[in-house]
């Protein structure tokens, strides 16, 4: 786990560090102790990330395969279906 | 024994058997006797050479037997014989006749009850977490919401399906099946091999690694989950860099992959809740936060819209801050002009205030205070003179007083001072007196002495008694002839002188004139 994920490019963050990411945005405008320059950058910010988790809540596809092994090497995969 | 007699005549119709006839009858006979036998024992010393075999001891209090396992049937032995261990050992007797010895080929081994299993678990859980293996420093956590999910499990049966239904319900996932035995000898090689082959698998590779795995099986006996108590499974478990949970068995039972695992699931469907978060509850929250997002930016607009327009509100007009200070101005400026004359007025005062005290007369009175002053300060100092000179008398005829008396008495002392010397002085001068009449007398007589003596000896006395003196020319003449030799001769008598007839010295001298003119 990043401890800062709010250095790292919205993109690269996994669903919960944006969240996280997130909850700090939303805290920091909540408390209003941002200027209001700062405060429209920080919204946008916020936005940009609350896209990001939808992106990945709304990536949910389930996806299941039988890995097939050679000599304790997984060389290639399956698909199972109906189970 | 006279099976073995080899005398060589023949005693009887017995036959005679070579050494290997004979052990191959007792192999015979003992192998057909115990074709399959059950032995109950303790585990002794275990050994297994490089060929795979098997070699131990079964033993009780008083007998040992030997036993082997071929290779085939170790591979296929659920639980291996360890020292120590009570088992209960299934199958043949047989000889080996190389060496006269009859020993157990052990086909299977068996806990003698579960006890002995217990407690040779527990001895193996206390080993490895002396390694550290299950160390609470070693586990790692779970991601939050994985993408791929590896399970380590058998794909026929309820436990997958169970974890599929569970993952569909909170969080359709891609998940990736490692199909393995989970039971039986083969179990825990694959179940190892298979941990180790997902963290094989790399990064951004064709088959996507996976964020978590999940190693899962049913209930069943402790025999039935003993693969997972091995420790080649508990190894993996332990240095797996992928999180893993581990769910075998039921909430009760608890093997040792559970403690080297990072989070133990009571159940498989329990491993697939840990593994991810409920994807509804996520978007409700998400939603949520959104809406606090615009919220808060809304509010945070919206408050410093509210304050500013309180503020301007609140924000005086310029005249009214400026009409007061400049009616103040006003008011100064006409008053200025008056308020000089009244400053000058009452600094006039304050001067004559002061001023008007300054007079002569309090500049002679003040001096004739100091005079009466200083005259005071005259009559105290005459008076003091005069007690200081009082006093300074009085000390005076006090010593004086003191001093009439002691001259007295110095001149007391010195006068009979006086009379003690003039008596001594008196005393020394009598005796001066008589010491010195002693010493003239002395001095007299021992005069008169030498004198009578001196008349002794002297010539005198002796021309009394005849004798005289013959002088040539004022010297004594004691020879004949100097006498001849003499100018004139003079004989001394007691009486007196005679000059006798000079006679005329052939060379006579002028100085002789006088007494020659006597004679002439």
């Amino acid at each position: 786990m990043n401890d800062k994920p709010t250095e790292k490019p919205i993109g690269a963050m996994t669903f919960e560090e944006a969240m996280i990411a997130l909850e700090q945005v939303v805290g920091a405008l909540e408390r209003g102790d941002v200027p209001l320059e700062q405060s429209i950058a920080l919204y946008e910010r916020g936005a940009a990330l609350k896209a990001h988790c939808a992106a990945k809540l709304k990536d949910a596809e389930e996806k299941v395969e039988l890995i097939r092994a050679q000599e304790g090497r997984a060389v290639g995969t399956t698909p199972v279906e109906g189970m | 024994m006279d099976l073995i007699d080899d005398t060589p005549a023949p005693q009887g119709n017995q036959p005679e058997y070579t050494v290997s006839e004979l052990s191959g009858a007792v192999k015979r006979v003992i192998e057909g006797e115990f074709g399959l036998v059950r032995v109950r024992g303790e585990v002794g010393r275990v050994s297994r050479p490089a060929s795979g075999h098997l070699y131990f001891d079964l033993k009780d209090d008083r007998s040992v037997i030997a036993a082997i396992s071929w290779k085939g049937q170790v591979a296929k032995m659920q639980v291996r014989p360890e020292e120590g261990m009570e088992v209960i050992a299934t199958g043949r007797m047989t000889t080996f006749p190389g060496q006269s010895k009859y020993q157990l080929i052990v086909d299977d081994v068996a806990p003698a009850g579960a006890g002995a299993l217990m407690a040779m678990l527990e001895k193996r859980r206390a080993a490895l977490a002396a390694e550290g293996l299950f160390d609470q420093a070693r586990k790692r956590r779970l991601p939050f919401l994985p993408g791929v999910i590896g399970v380590v499990t058998s794909p026929s049966g309820a436990v997958i399906r169970d974890i599929l239904h569970r993952l569909r319900d909170r969080f359709p996932r891609h998940v990736l099946i490692w199909p393995v035995a989970v039971q039986g000898q083969a179990c825990a090689a694959e179940v190892a091999a298979a941990i180790r082959g997902f963290n094989a698998i790399q990064p951004g590779g064709p088959i996507p690694r996976p964020d978590v795995i999940i190693v899962a099986r049913g209930g069943g006996s402790l025999e039935d989950l003993w693969g997972f108590n091995e420790e080649i499974v508990v190894r993996a478990a332990a240095g797996s860099e992928i999180p893993l949970i581990s769910a075998v068995g039921h909430e009760t039972d608890t093997t040792l992959i559970d403690y080297a695992s990072d989070l133990r699931a009571p159940t498989p469907t329990a491993a697939a809740e840990l593994a991810v978060p409920v994807r509804l509850e996520l978007l409700a929250g998400l939603d949520a936060t959104g809406a606090r997002l615009v919220r808060g930016v809304v509010q945070g607009v919206g408050l410093r819209g509210q304050r500013l327009r309180d503020l301007g509100r609140a924000l005086p007009r310029l005249d009214s801050l400026l009409s007061a200070p400049r009616q103040r101005l006003d008011g100064a400026g006409a008053r200025i002009g008056a308020a000089l004359g009244l400053a000058v007025a009452q600094k006039h005062r304050q001067f004559d205030r002061v001023a008007g005290p300054m007079r002569p007369e309090l500049l002679l009175g003040l001096a004739a205070r100091r005079r009466d002053g200083m005259r005071l300060w005259e009559q105290r100092l005459e008076a003091a003179l005069a007690r200081r000179l009082e006093r300074a008398r009085d000390r005076a005829d006090n010593q004086a007083g003191r001093l009439v008396p002691a001259l007295e008495r110095m001149i007391a002392a010195a006068d009979r001072r006086v009379q003690d010397g003039n008596r001594e002085l008196a005393a020394k001068g009598a005796r001066l007196d008589a010491a010195a009449g002693a010493r003239l007398k002395r001095l007299t007589d021992r005069l008169e002495a030498l004198d009578r003596t001196r008349g002794t000896l002297g010539y005198a006395e002796t021309l009394k008694r005849g004798y005289a003196v013959v002088r040539g020319d004022g010297h004594v003449v004691t020879t004949r002839a100097a006498a001849e030799k003499a100018a004139s001769l003079e004989v001394e008598f007691a009486d007196g002188r005679l000059a006798l007839g000079a006679r005329a010295p052939r060379k006579a001298k002028g100085e002789e004139g006088g007494g020659q003119g006597s004679l002439f």
